[in-house]
């Protein structure tokens, strides 16, 4: 089982190698949209580069959940997503810090949830299965 | 002009690895603007090459069942140009292979002299909710545009043609 930190450490490689973005821009913090740059693309070449990485296998929609927004038409209402779409982030995205979107919960800060440390903690979980 | 950029396959090894060759020409109109006296094959269309080397090596994985599409250049480093006369090799590893895609491993020779080489990722289209028009399929493609030609293997070694996709796949018409 690696440390946090080796898994942290892995992780910053793989979105160096994977978003060309320096070392010192991927915190723990960093948002992988806003600060670091990643498109819809790079979301897949990230999932590859884990599972090459960290020798797992991540099954689809499970890192990243896909169309939480447009999956049902209760969990969004005139841009902001509803108490019901709220809980359904916490189940999706355990890993995620869905308790400080909920302050602000616009759809666009959707994309806020996903960050360095999400990955970091979706994949501490996944390794120690 | 057709959208082809490679002329023939060389080697086929379904599911693993393909090389195919690119023979450039002072006839390609581009050439003449790229640039005027020195005329050098575009990487952005080196990289096409590799692409649809790629391309159709994971497409075939999977008897053109998905709509590969060029996703993303992760790396691409440029050694050294391509001129007219120049027959550029494509050397291509299938790294990974799934339901959502695919990366390829490629290099870009003239004779022994290294002239580009990276990574791609491929997206099946068809996986990712894009919205494609009904009648889109890739199978379809591959066939009317008679690309499966370009697969035939081995017609300048011992003269014996090897189609790399087997004839079970039938165009869906």
């Amino acid at each position: 089982m690696p440390t946090s930190d080796e898994v942290f450490e892995k992780v910053q490689e793989t979105l160096v190698d994977a978003l060309g973005v320096d070392d010192d821009e991927v915190t723990r913090a960093a948002t992988l949209v806003g600060d670091l740059g990643a498109e819809s693309i790079d979301f897949l070449d990230i999932v590859f580069r884990l599972e090459k990485n960290f020798d797992i296998k991540i099954p689809r929609g499970e890192l990243f959940p896909e169309n939480i927004a447009a999956a049902d038409t209760d969990f969004v209402q005139d841009g902001v997503v509803t108490e019901k779409g709220i809980s359904e982030l916490r189940e999706r995205m355990p890993h995620a810090d869905v308790e400080s979107f909920a302050a602000d919960p616009k759809v666009e800060n959707i994309q806020e949830l996903f960050t360095v440390d999400m990955i970091c903690k979706f994949l501490e979980s996944k390794l120690a299965e | 002009m057709r959208w082809f950029w490679v002329d023939r396959f060389l080697e086929f090894e379904s599911g693993a690895y393909a090389k195919a060759v690119k023979n450039v020409s002072l006839a390609e109109d581009h050439m003449h603007d790229h640039f005027p006296g020195f005329a050098v094959m575009p990487g952005s269309l080196i990289i096409e090459g590799i692409a649809q080397t790629g391309g159709i090596l994971l497409g075939e994985s999977t008897g053109f069942a998905h709509i590969v599409v060029l996703a993303k250049v992760p790396r691409m480093r440029f050694h050294s140009w391509a001129c007219p006369g120049d027959t550029l090799v494509y050397s291509v590893t299938l790294t990974d292979a799934r339901q959502e895609g695919g990366t390829v491993e490629a290099t870009a020779y003239v004779g022994d002299r290294l002239v580009a080489e990276g990574e791609i990722l491929f997206a099946h289209a068809d996986q990712m909710g894009a919205e494609l028009p009904a009648t889109f399929d890739q199978r379809n493609f591959m066939f009317d545009a008679g690309l499966l030609d370009i697969l035939e293997v081995g017609r300048a070694g011992d003269g014996t043609v090897e189609m790399a996709p087997s004839s079970e796949v039938s165009p869906a018409s």
